[in-house]
């Protein structure tokens, strides 16, 4: 939209330097209120509707089913195919934790690309949501002896172990403090979600973030359409727009039908472990009541939902 | 063996409690704690053995006629010659596992002749510690919903009974370095 008004409005100051009188800028915006207008009659209804929207959390149920429709109709005219956006809202009574056993992992990275499989991630430029460090055994949980582009033949090396890191689902999340528009929460279940509509790309949740979960559209994301995964939320895995800060919302999609996110259904070691934290029968709560567990930075009381622990 | 119920982490005290305050007629329905819906011995859904192809039912070639019980360990030649064991101390031999007269089966310690289907109750003879966080799904891989039915693999869906160390896999391929990522400008893709 900015392409076809800029050339309207960078001739009308020209036009009113020669004409000089005190009605100059009158006339002026009455050229540039036409611009715009202009510039929204000649795009797509759909278009000015997007670019209406107020954030998702201020919509009655009646606008968020007509931005559902309009969104699949436009990944429908992207994609050439049917795309499915959903809305499921948290779960009562769950709040969703995740544990993941160091002394397991062997850092095969099914995880990475599973992830990016089912969360629709741009492929190119690249966008991950998880990130395995190699961590020397020697030095423990030693982030500046961390490698992420570590790549034998065969996995695991000696001497190493290895950390996925993934957005830690904070209580008390730094991104959410930081964004100045509100584009970003912590829902009921905890999970933090980003409202693709209503962020403004400043980035300032990437720098606020500790732990380097929140990744930007850079450019145009390039989604083959036979990567496509048709089934979407609308504030997770659904296509993303350039210019916004997307990242891991534990397969919203998934696990608000009761489906393990897929990271934790790719595992061939069964590293993964996700359940309810308000379940006590859950398998996470088996794993904080029992093993060694710990939260990654803890010192910044961001309070992670995401947990390290030692299953040996 | 006791039920799922009773060794689960749920104190068995917890149920007996249950059922102590409930009128007998009542008893006889309770249903237990957690995981048995009845459908499985054990209300544990595991997959079929891996068995390599042909390989079962060992009857039919170990059918105690044609071949007699030799229990003299040895290293084994003209068949199963594939398997390197590598579990446990030297000393160990097919029929510590391996049931001599039924040979589709697998025995215990204390004799009683296990199913292929339930192995690991022979694994958690020895791997006590791995078989109770297998049972409450902590060891090991568990599929299908978080808060509903769940999928179990059997401890040799993943360990290989014969050398059971997990393999070492070959890593999907590395992200890109920041440097090598080219944003498009304009989005001309």
């Amino acid at each position: 939209m900015s392409e076809t008004q800029d050339p309207r409005s960078a001739g009308s100051p020209a036009g009113c330097e020669g004409c000089g009188s005190g009605t100059s800028r009158r006339a002026f915006l009455g050229t540039a209120v036409a611009a715009v207008a202009g510039a929204l009659v000649g795009c797509n209804n759909d278009h000015v509707e997007d670019f209406l929207q107020h954030n998702f959390r201020e919509l009655s149920k009646a606008e968020v089913e007509e931005m559902i429709a309009r969104l699949e109709r436009e990944y429908k005219a992207q994609f050439g195919r049917e795309v499915h956006v959903g809305n499921e809202p948290p779960l009562p009574g769950v709040i969703f934790g995740y544990a993941l056993d160091l002394s397991r992992c062997i850092g095969c990275r099914r995880c990475v690309h599973a992830c990016v499989q089912e969360n629709n991630q741009s492929r190119d430029p690249q966008i991950q949501w998880i990130r395995v460090l190699q961590l020397d055994k020697e030095e423990g949980v030693d982030l500046r002896h961390a490698d992420q582009y570590y790549d034998p033949p065969e996995v695991p090396e000696e001497g190493h172990f290895y950390m996925p890191v993934q957005c830690q689902q904070c209580k008390k999340p730094p991104c959410v403090k930081a964004c100045p528009v509100g584009a970003t929460w912590r829902e009921k279940d905890g999970i933090v979600v980003v409202d693709y509509n209503w962020c403004i790309g400043c980035r300032y949740c990437m720098a606020a973030c500790p732990y380097g979960a929140r990744h930007f559209n850079w450019g145009e994301p390039h989604l083959p359409v036979e990567d496509l995964n048709p089934d979407t939320h609308l504030l997770g895995n659904r296509p993303r727009p350039k210019g916004v800060v997307e990242k891991c919302t534990f397969c919203i999609q998934r696990t608000r039908k009761g489906r393990y996110p897929a990271c934790v259904e790719i595992c061939p070691t069964g590293s993964r472990k996700f359940g309810n934290l308000l379940d006590p029968q859950s398998e996470i709560r088996y794993v904080l009541e029992n093993k060694r567990v710990f939260k990654l930075k803890e010192d910044l009381n961001t309070q992670p939902n995401f947990f390290y622990f030692y299953g040996v | 063996m006791p039920s799922l119920a009773t060794r689960s982490r749920f104190p068995a005290w917890g149920l007996g409690l249950l059922l102590g305050l409930l009128p007998p007629a009542l008893r006889a329905q309770a249903p237990p704690a957690r995981g048995g819906d009845g459908s499985m011995p054990e209300g544990i859904q595991v997959p079929k053995p891996p068995f390599s192809e042909g390989i079962f039912p060992c009857t039919s070639c170990h059918d105690g006629k044609s071949m007699k019980v030799n229990p003299t360990p040895r290293p084994l030649t003209a068949m199963h010659d594939d398997i390197v064991l590598k579990h446990g101390p030297a000393s160990r031999w097919c029929l510590d596992c391996h049931d001599a007269q039924d040979r589709d089966k697998l025995h215990l310690v204390s004799g009683e002749k296990i199913d292929f289907t339930v192995s690991y109750r022979l694994c958690g003879q020895c791997h006590g510690d791995k078989y109770r966080d297998w049972r409450v799904g902590v060891h090991g891989k568990r599929t299908g919903s978080w808060n509903g039915q769940k999928q179990y693999l059997l401890c040799v869906n993943c360990h290989n009974p014969h050398s059971p160390h997990f393999k070492p896999l070959k890593p999907m391929p590395p992200p890109v370095k920041p440097d090598r990522i080219q944003a498009w400008k304009g989005g001309a893709r």
